[in-house]
């Protein structure tokens, strides 16, 4: 995965492989569905999904709701809905903070070489040795739950994985003529890697960028299940599954359906994910 | 290989030394005063000073950086700034629970996935094979918690098998306990085993030596068992470090659901009870922990490709 360089494709070439594989564009609809429907959510939810009515509360699915009710008598599917928004914010926030930090360093180590390779290297290998999820849970941990410690959390554990794409990236680069050029001419390191080093190396970091967002979904689902996420009463699809265990015998459904919009978001991300990595690089089984 | 050992071994010392640094610095910046969040907003300030003397929490940065890396190093973490229970019986009381799910969710992993990552590979574009991609994609889609919820669901609540929450009392009782949060984990696991499996076989098969043996008309079971099976597990083998931490990360959340009291447990519930000794001593002790299982793996897989001592 760190090795990887994007081939020059033509659009035309890119667009007919993505429609080529019923599974890529699946994928690519039905994530693009779910971030219309984050987007949209506030406007289209059929009730108020903070309103409490113990009248309503632990119902199953019905006509008028459609996914039941919690033990606040507050309408699951709204609350789904509604908690779109953080997951979806959080898993492509996070990676964009990730890849914004970690592609500077990688910069560095892979221009500048020697020591200074030696220490981000090192760093990055360091972080890169503990599971993402122990990672967040750490990070968050150590900065109390909130939102923005989980987009933190997520940053942390994710930009180890941009700092090694940046640096091998890089040290290729270094090599041609061009960077050469620009030295002689006199430019510095640092306006060399904003002008002709970054524009190089962004199209697998893009790739990169799109593949981590189904990571930093599921990583943000875990965090605000811990309770160290979004917190309450806003939903997130985490902090549902969280409240619904307290009741799980009475009322399974909010567990039940704000787990499945997890898994629904995190297999469209995976599949647009895949296929993207598939295409930079054939010769990969999967 | 004795020269390999002893300069990995001494990489530990470093690398401790930075994560409790990262540990200590982090803690610095948590938003709040610990003195505070342990007494209620209504302590009086008095009650704040002495508290905070009594932490160290007055002492200049560096005292406090030297005698909490000192007390990390020797495992003794104070008491709990909630009820007062010395950390280190707290952390022996958890950590069997944490071990040995890990452990027993790492080998029903291992148990599923290798012979299905076998069979997905040499029946490959098979419905087995489309079978086991299903698996897979439902295996690194399903978050593990999720997957405990619905297990409980359907395994505790409706069918009764299994007990619901806890821990369980004596040997019979938390075998019991155990079964669910690791078949939970172990599915997760069995996923990423079978995916390499699969796709270090298919690499392996590929290779001149397949060939050969297949061109001199040796058995098609004995080239697969024999010369491919074996070259194959070398990859899966090295990664058995990262299925045992990415099962103990996701032990954390397996925890919360089954209400084991686990390593995970402890440290969730000092964070929500903003028991910053405990979440100190927790994170120590996970950290501690990803430090020693890569350090055994990296030293097991010298031993088993001695090619990487030379390096």
């Amino acid at each position: 995965m760190s090795e990887i360089v994007l081939p020059r494709a033509s659009h035309a070439a890119w667009f007919s492989y993505v429609t080529s594989n019923r599974s890529t564009s699946a994928g690519i609809v039905l994530s693009i569905l779910l971030v219309v429907l984050a987007l949209i959510s506030p406007w289209v939810v059929p009730h108020d999904p903070l309103e409490q009515s113990f009248i309503v509360a632990n119902q199953g699915p019905s006509s008028d709701y459609w996914f039941g009710t919690d033990s606040f008598g507050r309408d699951v599917f709204s609350r789904v809905l509604l908690g779109a928004r953080v997951s979806l914010s959080i898993g492509i926030l996070a990676p964009v903070l990730a890849a914004a930090g970690g592609v500077w360093l990688g910069m560095l180590a892979g221009y500048f070489g020697g020591w200074t390779d030696r220490l981000i290297s090192r760093f990055a290998d360091l972080l890169m040795s503990f599971p993402s999820l122990l990672l967040g849970v750490m990070v968050a941990a150590a900065l109390g739950p909130s939102f923005r410690s989980a987009v933190i959390a997520i940053a942390v554990a994710l930009f180890p994985r941009f700092v090694r794409l940046a640096r091998s990236s890089t040290q290729v680069l270094r090599q041609e003529p061009f960077i050469e050029a620009s030295i002689v001419a006199g430019r510095g390191p640092l306006s060399i890697m904003q002008r002709h080093v970054l524009p190089n190396i962004a199209g697998p970091l893009v790739v990169a960028l799109s593949l981590w967002i189904a990571t930093a979904i599921r990583l943000e689902a875990a965090l605000s299940f811990l309770g160290l996420g979004a917190q309450p009463p806003a939903p997130s699809w985490g902090n549902m599954i969280r409240d619904g265990m307290s009741d799980l015998v009475g009322d399974p459904w909010p567990a039940a359906f704000a787990g499945a919009a997890i898994t629904f978001a995190v297999l469209a991300f995976n599949m647009v994910g895949d296929a993207l990595r598939d295409m930079l690089d054939p010769e990969m089984e999967t | 290989m004795a020269g390999y050992i002893l300069r990995r071994v001494s990489e530990v010392i470093p690398t401790i030394l930075l994560v409790l640094t990262l540990v200590f610095l982090a803690l610095r910046v948590m938003p709040g005063d610990p003195a505070v969040a342990a007494l209620g907003e209504f302590a009086t300030p008095d009650a704040i000073a002495a508290f905070r003397d009594k932490l160290g929490l007055n002492d200049p940065l560096w005292i406090q950086y030297i005698s909490f890396v000192g007390h990390a190093l020797t495992l003794d973490f104070g008491r709990s700034m909630t009820n007062g229970t010395p950390i280190t019986a707290l952390l022996a009381q958890a950590l069997p629970y944490t071990i040995i799910l890990a452990l027993s969710a790492t080998l029903i992993g291992i148990i599923i996935g290798l012979p299905l990552g076998a069979v997905t590979a040499v029946k490959r574009d098979t419905a087995v094979d489309g079978l086991g991609r299903v698996f897979a994609l439902i295996g690194f889609s399903l978050p593990d918690f999720y997957m405990g919820v619905l297990l409980l669901l359907v395994f505790s609540l409706q069918l009764g098998w299994f007990p619901m929450l806890g821990g369980g009392n004596g040997f019979v009782d938390q075998l019991h306990h155990l079964v669910l949060p690791a078949i939970t984990l172990g599915l997760v696991m069995a996923a990423f085993v079978m995916r390499l499996t699969r796709s270090s076989l298919l690499e392996v098969l590929r290779r001149d030596y397949v060939r050969t043996a297949r061109g001199k008309g040796v058995a098609e079971r004995w080239v697969i068992f024999k010369h491919a099976l074996r070259n194959a597990l070398i990859p899966v083998t090295t990664g058995l470090g990262i299925y045992v931490l990415t099962t103990l990360s996701g032990t954390i959340t397996v925890e919360l659901v089954f209400s084991r009291p686990g390593l995970g447990t402890l440290l969730i519930g000092g964070v929500t009870a903003r028991d910053y000794t405990l979440v100190q001593a927790g994170l120590v002790v996970f950290a501690f922990f990803v430090v020693g299982v890569n350090l055994l793996t990296d030293l097991l897989c010298a031993a088993i490709d001695p090619r990487i001592a030379l390096r």
